[in-house]
């Protein structure tokens, strides 16, 4: 069962990009884009667990320190990170508003360069 | 580019992420054996060297306190883009009527909506200051608390309307306590420099574990950082809000 973190990690990455590649819709491709984010949460978290170790809060009473905990290093990356994720993926929506102000489509493929 | 072309050029690619990915997948150590060492000198030092009980907001907000300023600009020029994206006179007028849709006659908000909002908001808003006041003991902190807090905003919106809610929280409010935020965190980096330390070192009194004053200027920098997320989710909050406007009259396009 070692492997079934990672696989899932991988599994949401490719299907995120995947839906990316192919879709035709810019609020689909942003979700798509935050769901091949979380795929690099999963991994990072994953990488730094370990079997039956606590969480790196250290309360004198119930885990004094030393006692075995999985690395607050990812923890903090990803906490940060899925905060700053959901501002970056609002300035997306943001573009797509304006996209679709402007030319009335959300199609990637109907957008084309420099023709107003 | 043709479709074609487009197809050829994303299996070509397809081929190399997934050699990339099998690589870095099977050279990675098997889950539930974390091989440390950088997490576990964190572990082992951060309850002594900096009196506080959760190692992720020593990481987060002492050891590379650096790197999370670095986030907060990245958050908070994330919100200044799409203030700036958004800009526009739309529903700036308290009394902005909601953008009719087609064949959908906006509803007024129903009782048990407005009390249920009213109710969860001051709830989530000290749920939200407890959050962040209490980063450096126990799971949580400045981006989560802030974010709870951002989102409370939005409950304001439920339990009144457009015009109240505009009236209440105001967006130069919101700008203001998100840059405050920003200036706090800079400011702290700024005063351990004139106390002859580096700039963020955590030069204020450790206190002891456990208590609410220990940690230094974990928790100071906890509060700032969930003052800019507040304000920054809050503001983000209101100018998607301000798209449901209707338009004004002679607005320009875009």
């Amino acid at each position: 069962m070692n492997f079934v973190p990672y696989a899932v990690a991988a599994w949401l990455f490719i299907v995120g990009l995947y839906a990316i590649v192919t879709s035709r819709d810019l609020i689909q491709i942003i979700v798509c884009l935050g769901v091949m984010q979380s795929s690099t949460y999963l991994i990072i978290l994953s990488v730094g667990y370990r079997t039956g170790a606590s969480a790196p809060i250290f309360v004198q009473s119930e885990a004094p320190p030393g006692t075995p905990a999985v690395d607050p290093v990812g923890h903090a990356l990803v906490l940060t990170d899925i905060v700053v994720g959901a501002t970056v993926m609002a300035l997306l929506l943001a573009l797509a508003i304006q996209v679709h102000k402007r030319r009335g489509t959300l199609d990637p493929h109907k957008l084309r360069p420099m023709h107003d | 580019m043709s479709a074609l072309g487009r197809t050829i050029m994303i299996w070509i690619s397809a081929v190399g992420i997934a050699i990339l990915l099998a690589r870095g997948i099977s050279g990675l150590p098997g889950f539930g054996n974390y091989p440390g060492p950088y997490g576990d000198m964190i572990n082992h030092l951060a309850p002594y060297e900096r009196q506080v009980t959760n190692a992720v907001s020593a990481v987060n907000f002492d050891y590379r306190a650096l790197d999370t300023l670095g986030e907060e600009f990245m958050l908070f020029a994330a919100v200044s883009g799409l203030v700036l994206l958004l800009r526009g006179k739309r529903g700036e007028a308290i009394s902005a009527p909601p953008l009719a849709e087609r064949d959908r006659p906006p509803k007024p908000r129903s009782a048990a909506v407005h009390w249920m909002s009213f109710g969860f908001a001051g709830a989530l808003i000290l749920f939200g200051f407890y959050m962040v006041l209490h980063g450096h003991l126990t799971p949580g902190g400045g981006f989560q608390g802030g974010a709870i807090l951002g989102t409370a905003t939005l409950l304001v919106y439920l339990a009144t309307d457009y015009s109240v809610y505009r009236k209440s929280l105001p967006k130069t409010a919101d700008e203001f306590i998100e840059s405050a935020g920003a200036a706090i965190y800079v400011l702290v980096g700024l005063a351990a420099l004139l106390q002859g330390g580096a700039f963020l070192q955590n030069v204020l009194s450790l206190g002891q574990r456990g208590q609410f004053f220990s940690g230094g200027a974990i928790p100071v920098i906890n509060f700032a950082v969930g003052l800019e997320v507040a304000g920054g989710f809050a503001l983000l909050f209101a100018e998607f809000l301000e798209e449901t406007r209707e338009e004004k009259p002679g607005e320009k396009k875009g």
